[in-house]
């Protein structure tokens, strides 16, 4: 792909431009003090070099004037530049609400994702063009970092919480994805490449080779059934825990008194460590799953729950049995939800 | 004339006043334990050098095929570990500022000789500590120990190289603390704070930093053994434990810590270059503040390591702004020091040639702090070479071109005997292009997406990879001819006489190896420092 001696690396998200920018201005702005501290070094060393063993210097050493000029050029230069990249980090970080969701993990030394659909990937992502993506991510292990140098954009995964990551591929292509936290041995092989397609293209192979699973929703469901959730957990409402039923997204009220807004976080921690935050009304009776449901299947788990909290707030619309699956419907709607926890971590 | 030279020559110093193992190993003379340390931190620098040219050959290739992925990531633990443990933090404050702040503050030693020599054995008790971590295979989680790898998952001997940190810390904090009061009660008569000497002002910022950012590191350092020892859950998320909070906590030490390794070579920076322009050092009052100002603002920018940890966007914002400002008293300090130049009387001997080099690739170093502050920026090149060039470009650039400065400098003092110039001045030319070969490249690289820490990488990487380790080679030969040259002069090097430089300065109105006590008569200071025109005869003498 590249060859001879390229100064840049390809520019194929929304967000390579902005940062390519910063970066020309930066060394244009370096590049400027440089050259006149060396020039300036330089014609000193020249122009007032020693001509004879007892020379002494001249005794100007002190002026107000200069100091003060230059203590205030580079305090505006960096302010500016602070207040430049600020902008653009508020950027990196926000997703749009219309992102796409995916998710994350990394292991050592291991790329997972998984697409809305239910398609699962090793190593490798497939995206389209024209379209944000959110990736939420969850290190299984000890710190990764997920870095596609192409997009400009990097994110830690951190084992114990959540954190996002968002692009928007610009130009159809193949991409390097590095890990970029070191994470032990094969540190440096902990890589992969992200496949940027056209819309159509992704489409296509969303439908095609993919390795489809069911989507993470219904999947959620299965599981949500089979762990044994819904025996407390009455979608109708009544039972032993609350219904969470149009819960995701929305804020809830805790026996502390606290207000928390119950988000991806809020529910994995409520699922691992049940008594941290108790629903008010309800008694801390949950057993912990810790080390018993694993991050991908917490990602399913809060996926269906997801797609409970999208169905409403009101009156149960399907007093039916426990076991049956999640609406189908759910798998396609993330598109159209709200990004509740967008980068604010 | 002859007699008199004679009887000059036969003079009591402090190199010959005892001989034997047991008159060093047991001295309480300042200027001989700088020496015990100028040995045991230039074996660590050695010891740190060959780990990374093992590095740079690995790295020849994309391929990971000269060492295995472990080995590799042993040697980059290591390598950072013994060149910022044990080289770049004691390196100027305990051989040069200890060999000089007494001579400087016309004091006959430092207010704690035996605090002084307990420093030493306790450097001493954590260098052997971190050379068995080494005989055992040597650690393999980065300098920065992050858990929950070094915690759980490392199987190296993170524990002992923990330890060895740990014990290191304290050896700095004795110096620190020796140092603050040495400054503070054995100053010469007439020798005002405003009189002292910039590297004194530095040392003493240096020493705040030590005393109060050290305890920090040890702690946590403590919290890392226990938790690996005992699985307390303190940063592993498994036990309950947050592992953000220990990169919060292990910056909190290590950025101020960038500011140990610094703040002695701007110090020396000042030195020379009004030495070396006979001319006192342009805006003396704000150099000095604009050390204690980096004293105090990098106490409040550790966050910037942590733009992509999950640290919330209102934290970083803060921390990105308090880093810019750090930039306007290192921007200070590099304007005085051109400044000085100005209409002085400059001379281009080897620790000059030192001070160009340091002016020029601390100007990039600090510069390039700035790209990483700048919030946006950095999220594409954290973790990345460009990180890596940049704190190399300070702490190597910047720190070692320093002490290699002063070093020459100060070496007629500290022998009694000059180096060879002209060998002086191939090396300092060589350090600054290989340095330059060396790193350079790796700005690049990281902007091209390379991260660092990477055994194998991609193959449009290597081309870079290849300059970069063709500079290392220049630059490892531009370190190995100091370490000949200037041990050959301490016997045939020709003699010094007490001021071969004709430099302003108490260091300089004793002898050449200076006796044990330092001066004959107690010196009394009626002057400011670098008061070139003292004897009222300077005028006529003014460079055009």
């Amino acid at each position: 792909m590249h060859s001879g001696f390229p100064l840049f690396p390809e520019a194929a998200s929304t967000m390579a431009g902005q940062v390519d920018a910063l970066y020309v201005f930066l060394v244009a702005m370096s590049a400027f003090f440089s050259l006149l501290i060396a020039a300036s070094v330089v014609y000193c060393a020249v122009r007032y070099r020693r001509r004879s063993a007892d020379e002494v210097g001249g005794s100007f050493h002190a002026s107000m004037l200069l100091e003060v000029t230059w203590t205030i050029i580079p305090l505006g230069i960096v302010l500016f530049l602070f207040f430049w990249g600020a902008r653009v980090f508020f950027l990196q970080v926000e997703p749009p609400a219309n992102a796409l969701e995916l998710t994350a993990t990394g292991k050592q030394w291991m790329w997972r994702f998984q697409h809305p659909e239910g398609q699962r990937e090793i190593n490798a992502l497939h995206v389209p063009t024209g379209q944000p993506i959110k990736i939420e991510m969850i290190a299984e292990d000890v710190l990764h970092s997920l870095y596609i140098p192409a997009f400009r954009t990097k994110m830690d995964l951190v084992p114990g919480r959540y954190t996002t990551l968002w692009f928007e591929a610009t130009k159809p292509g193949t991409y390097h994805l590095f890990c970029a936290e070191y994470c032990g041995t094969q540190h440096s092989g902990m890589v992969g490449w992200v496949t940027v397609m056209t819309p159509e293209d992704y489409e296509h192979w969303l439908a095609g080779g993919a390795q489809a699973d069911k989507a993470p929703a219904a999947a959620g469901a299965d599981l949500f059934a089979s762990i044994g959730c819904n025996t407390c957990h009455v979608e109708a409402g009544g039972g032993r825990a609350p219904s969470l039923r149009g819960v995701f997204g929305k804020p809830v009220q805790l026996a502390s008194g606290q207000t928390i807004v119950a988000d991806a976080s809020y529910v994995r921690r409520s699922i691992l460590e049940p008594p941290a935050d108790v629903v008010a009304g309800y008694q801390p009776i949950m057993p912990t799953y810790k080390g018993q449901i694993s991050e991908e299947n917490l990602f399913k788990l809060i996926a269906y729950v997801k797609s409970l909290g999208e169905a409403g707030g009101g009156p149960a619309a399907q007093p039916q049995a426990p076991a049956a699956p999640a609406p189908a419907a759910a798998a396609a709607a993330p598109a159209a939800a709200p990004a509740t926890q967008g980068g604010a971590r | 004339m002859s007699a008199a030279v004679a009887a000059r020559t036969l003079r009591p110093n402090y190199l010959n006043a005892a001989y034997g193992v047991k008159s060093w190993l047991l001295t309480k003379d300042h200027k001989r334990i700088a020496l015990l340390y100028l040995g045991s931190v230039t074996l660590f620098f050695a010891v740190g050098a060959i780990f990374a040219g093992l590095v740079r050959i690995e790295l020849l290739t994309p391929e990971g095929d000269f060492v295995s992925s472990d080995t590799y990531n042993r040697l980059f633990t290591m390598h950072g570990v013994v060149m910022i443990f044990f080289f770049l933090i004691p390196v100027i404050p305990a051989v040069l500022g200890n060999f000089l702040l007494p001579l400087m503050l016309g004091a006959k030693d430092l207010a704690f000789p035996k605090i002084n020599l307990l420093s030493w054995y306790v450097y001493m008790v954590a260098g052997s500590l971190g050379v068995y971590a080494l005989i055992q295979g040597g650690a393999d989680t980065g300098w920065t120990f992050y858990p929950p790898f070094s915690t759980r998952f490392s199987n190296s001997p993170v524990t002992l190289v923990a330890l060895a940190g740990f014990i290191a810390g304290f050896s700095s904090i004795l110096t620190a603390l020796n140092f603050i009061v040495t400054v503070h009660r054995m100053r010469a008569p007439g020798l005002s704070w405003f009189r002292l000497p910039l590297f004194v002002w530095s040392l003493y910022a240096t020493s705040v930093i030590i005393m109060l950012a050290t305890p920090i590191l040890a702690i946590t350092l403590v919290m890392l053994m226990l938790e690996r020892a005992l699985h307390l859950g303190i940063f592993d998320p498994t036990l309950g434990g947050d592992p953000v909070l220990f990169q919060h906590l292990f910056w909190f030490y290590s950025h101020p810590a960038v500011y140990i390794m610094i703040l002695p070579a701007m110090g020396i920076i000042s030195e020379l270059v009004a030495a070396f322009s006979r001319k006192r050092v342009f805006g003396y009052s704000f150099v000095a503040f604009s050390s204690m100002a980096i004293a105090v603002l990098g106490f409040l920018v550790w966050g910037h390591h942590l733009f992509v940890s999950s640290q919330t966007a209102f934290a970083g914002t803060l921390f990105s702004v308090l880093t810019m400002l750090v930039a306007i008293p290192s921007a200070i300090k590099v304007f005085n020091w051109t400044a000085t130049l100005y209409r002085g009387s400059v001379s281009w001997q080897t620790p000059m040639l030192y001070v160009f080099g340091f002016l020029g690739l601390f100007t990039i170093g600090g510069l390039t702090g700035v790209f990483l502050a700048t919030m946006g920026f950095d999220i594409h090149v954290h973790d990345t070479y460009f990180v890596v060039a940049h704190f190399h470009y300070i702490m190597v650039g910047g720190t070692l071109m320093g002490y290699l400065g002063g070093l020459h400098y100060w070496w007629p003092k500290i022998t009694g005997r000059l180096y060879p110039e002209f060998w002086g001045r191939i090396s300092a030319i060589l350090v600054f292009v290989g340095f330059n070969l060396t790193f350079f490249p790796q700005f690049i690289l990281g902007y091209m997406g390379m991260p660092r820490r990477y055994h194998a990488y991609a193959p449009e990487f290597q081309v870079l990879n290849v300059l970069s380790t063709a500079g290392a080679t220049v630059l490892g030969v531009g370190y190995l001819l100091p370490m000949i040259y200037l041990v050959w002069a301490m016997r045939y090097g020709k003699k010094a006489g007490a001021n071969p430089w004709n430099a302003v300065g108490l260091e300089w109105e004793t002898s050449s190896p200076p006796p044990t006590f330092n001066f004959d008569v107690a010196p009394v200071v009626d002057h400011e420092a670098y008061d070139y025109h003292r004897n009222g005869e300077g005028e006529k003498k003014v460079a055009a």
